[in-house]
């Protein structure tokens, strides 16, 4: 094989290029956020070409840049992550790699963190949690480990982060955040969550039903569990308040993990609260998924959710999923 | 070589659910230091002059015309082409002998300024016929820079008003005429209409012997063209329409209609040729409302030469904010080139209601002129209106109409009605 940065021959086995430093076994999104948008991607508004001024030819707006609108794309996986309509800042982060060699992809990892809208720096905890969550299980997974004891190291690789983060203040302002991680490997997917970021199973077959992977870390997602009614939950004080999230004023455990093996093709969605607010159910949100490669769908959902109101931060990946080979 | 710079003066912040998007553009040529420099030939002038009976009555006003002419044809540019034309009910070549045009120089001035005293005052007006042979004199030539002087005396009584209308749109595009209304008789609103089509001026010369500057600053403010031609192109995005396009300054002129469609949601609109100026335009865009937050280009301005080349750009935006202290702030600019637009209808208006007879409306939309002229500072206009109203009080715009007013003054205001004053600066003089 040669490395995919510099050309140069590489051994498959080895991790980095003798040559350039490079990865040889993971192309992931920057660290720090895919900062801006994927050239050629098109007008966030209407999906138009985009004129070298930054505004669409069709509709005239003015294009988002910086952590406004994030977009990355690497085939396998893709996501747009988006400030939406209402808040001044974009809060959610994403990270997402495909590791192994380029030409026998292993496995899409990806992580998906809102920042808790009432603390200082959340876009920063979002952006650490991401980061070390992404490091650490695509280094559990090149060192052999299973992808749900992996995405353990995720999180707990999250918490220290975010976790230092608090320093010097003290932990009742520390900054916080969700989080929402997936192994998507040929054989099964492992899905794990602190918060309430989403993952949603978005089936291509008429056989196979979509379907939500995650249960809300919330007061009513807890009072349903409980056997309470879902209205009757919903409508008692803070019922959508976070029972459980990423940071120093957290109780560190570990993540809940779900693990599935899809019967048919389909595709994972990772995604923040600024989507699914609109689309909670799976089989509504479902409707909304076209046929288009994964960035497409993750700009189109991101549209619908913006066109919905917008009113938070909205981020969503996209993982398309062939199933197992026989 | 020409350079033009556009600025867009704007208050790009609009209210939740507001459509109206303005700005005022103002374009600023700044070419060659010696424009008499530039090669002869790029240039072509014909000069348009009254011969009709009434030239005769007095005959200072033929014999003050033909000295006019003279001085025009000694201010024209060596090489540049030129002919002269006599006007009645019929257009007659003066000079050259034949259809065409001569390059100015020591011998065909003398031999066109002894045509021009040749001339008879005879017969009736049809300006239109006086356009169709300028333009064909025109169409003889390459020179792309190409302006007429029209000067009447009378009403255009020989020609149906629909005969010259279909004449002007025949003709619109070809060349840019000034023109000159001499003594009383003749019909500002007739003669605007044609200076209107043709991106020129229009203005009174009441005493004959004035003629003579007037021609010779005519000329050399053509001579100092440098660039003809040039379209101001207005890209707006999808579901926009445009309201209005305007030139504000120096004079009014309303570029709405003269639209050309040039590309997808993109039109051009005409502003003529080009010196070492400055003109401000006033454009009006109605856009699809966004969301709070959000930030849209309404208008792509650019500047376009003849051949299509990209001569400047500016733009026109669009911010939609729930914080009222940005959204409800007005732009000076816009609201000064606002009040210009209503002065020239209020004074318009104001005569028109005066020589109806309609006390009370006159009084009204004069007091109104009065007001906006104080307001703005516009001082011409104000020593105009002081001609032809008591003003009592200019700040609230108290006046009483004048017994007895004398025709050059009202009509010296309507001519010079539209001719506005730029934001921001004394009013200069002329
Ligand atoms: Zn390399
Ligand atoms: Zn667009």
């Amino acid at each position: 094989m040669n490395c995919p940065d510099c050309g140069e021959p590489a051994e498959a086995t080895d991790r980095y290029c003798e040559n350039c430093g490079g990865s040889l076994q993971l192309r992931r999104t920057p660290s720090g956020g895919p900062i801006g948008r994927v050239g050629g991607a098109g007008c966030v508004g209407c999906g138009g070409a985009v004129s070298s001024d930054g505004y669409c030819e069709t509709c005239g707006r003015a294009q988002p840049t910086g952590r406004d609108r994030m977009e990355f794309d690497l085939e396998l996986v893709a996501g747009v992550s988006d400030r939406g309509r209402s808040r001044a800042r974009n809060e959610d982060s994403m990270a997402f790699g495909v590791v192994g060699p380029v030409d026998a992809p292993q496995a899409v990892v990806t992580v998906v963190c809102d920042g808790v809208g009432s603390t200082e720096r959340a876009d920063s905890a979002s952006q650490a949690a991401v980061d070390a969550a992404i490091e650490a299980i695509v280094d559990a997974l090149l060192s052999g480990s299973s992808p749900r004891s992996a995405t353990d190291d995720g999180a707990a690789a999250a918490y220290e982060s975010v976790g230092e983060l608090a320093r010097p203040n003290s932990p009742d302002t520390a900054p916080s955040c969700t989080l929402v991680s997936a192994v998507v490997t040929q054989s099964e997917i492992t899905v794990g969550w602190i918060g309430d970021s989403r993952a949603y199973w978005v089936s291509s077959s008429p056989d196979v039903p979509s379907r939500r992977l995650t249960t809300d870390d919330t007061l009513v997602a807890q009072l349903v569990a409980a056997g309470m009614d879902e209205a009757e939950a919903s409508a008692s004080l803070n019922a959508h308040a976070l029972a459980r999230w990423v940071g120093a004023d957290a109780e560190q455990a570990p993540p809940h993990v779900v693990v599935i093996q899809p019967e048919a093709p389909g595709r994972l969605l990772l995604c923040s609260d600024g989507l699914w607010n609109y689309l909670p159910d799976a089989e509504s949100l479902a409707a909304r998924v076209s046929d288009a490669e994964p960035l497409k769908v993750a700009a189109e959902l991101t549209s619908i959710a913006n066109e919905l109101g917008g009113h938070d931060n909205i981020t969503v990946v996209v993982i398309p999923w062939e199933g197992r080979v026989p | 070589m020409t350079d033009f710079q556009v600025e867009v003066y704007q208050n790009e912040y609009l209210p939740q659910g507001s459509a109206e998007v303005n700005a005022i553009v103002t374009v600023t040529a700044s070419g060659n230091a010696t424009p008499a420099a530039s090669a002869g030939a790029d240039a072509a002038e014909v000069i348009i002059i009254d011969t009709s009976g009434s030239m005769q009555h007095p005959a200072t006003k033929l014999a003050a015309a033909k000295r006019a002419t003279a001085a025009a044809i000694d201010a024209l540019r060596d090489g540049v082409n030129f002919a002269v034309v006599s006007g009645s009910e019929r257009a007659d070549l003066v000079y050259p002998p034949r259809l065409g045009m001569r390059p100015a120089t020591a011998l065909s001035r003398e031999e066109a300024k002894r045509a021009v005293n040749a001339l008879r005052a005879d017969g009736g007006t049809a300006m239109g016929e006086w356009l169709l042979l300028a333009r064909e004199l025109f169409a003889t030539q390459t020179s792309p820079l190409r302006h007429a002087i029209l000067l009447t005396d009378g009403q255009n009584v020989h020609e149906r008003p629909k005969k010259l209308e279909r004449i002007l749109e025949g003709v619109t595009g070809q060349f840019v005429c000034d023109c000159r209304g001499v003594g009383t008789d003749w019909e500002v609103k007739e003669l605007r209409k044609i200076s209107t089509a043709l991106l020129g001026t229009v203005d009174i010369v009441a005493e004959p012997a004035d003629l003579e500057a007037d021609f010779r600053a005519m000329t050399s403010n053509a001579m100092g063209k440098e660039v003809a031609d040039v379209s101001l192109r207005l890209w707006t995005p999808q579901g926009a329409t445009v309201k209005f396009v305007k030139q504000v300054e120096p004079t009014l002129t309303d570029l709405t209609d003269r639209r050309v469609e040039s590309a997808a949601r993109s039109g051009d609109y005409p502003t003529g040729a080009w010196g070492s100026e400055s003109r401000d335009y006033h454009v009006c865009v109605q856009v699809n409302p966004a969301n709070v937050g959000d930030k849209m280009l309404a208008a792509r301005v650019s500047l376009v030469s003849a051949t299509g080349d990209v001569l400047g750009k500016g733009q026109v935006l669009a911010v939609w904010t729930d914080d009222t202290a940005l959204s409800t702030k007005i732009n000076p600019e816009v609201a000064h080139y606002t009040g210009q637009a209503e002065l020239a209808s209020a004074i318009e208006e104001g005569l028109e209601a005066q020589r109806a007879g309609q006390i009370e409306s006159a009084t009204a939309k004069l007091g109104r002129a009065v007001k906006l002229a104080h307001e703005s500072g516009h001082e011409d206009t104000a020593k105009l209106l002081a001609k032809v109203v008591e003003v009592v009080d200019p700040v609230h715009g108290t006046i009483r109409l004048k017994r007895e007013v004398a025709t050059v003054d009202a009509m010296t205001l309507e001519s010079r009605s539209q001719v506005t004053k730029r934001v921001g600066r004394k009013s200069e003089e002329d």
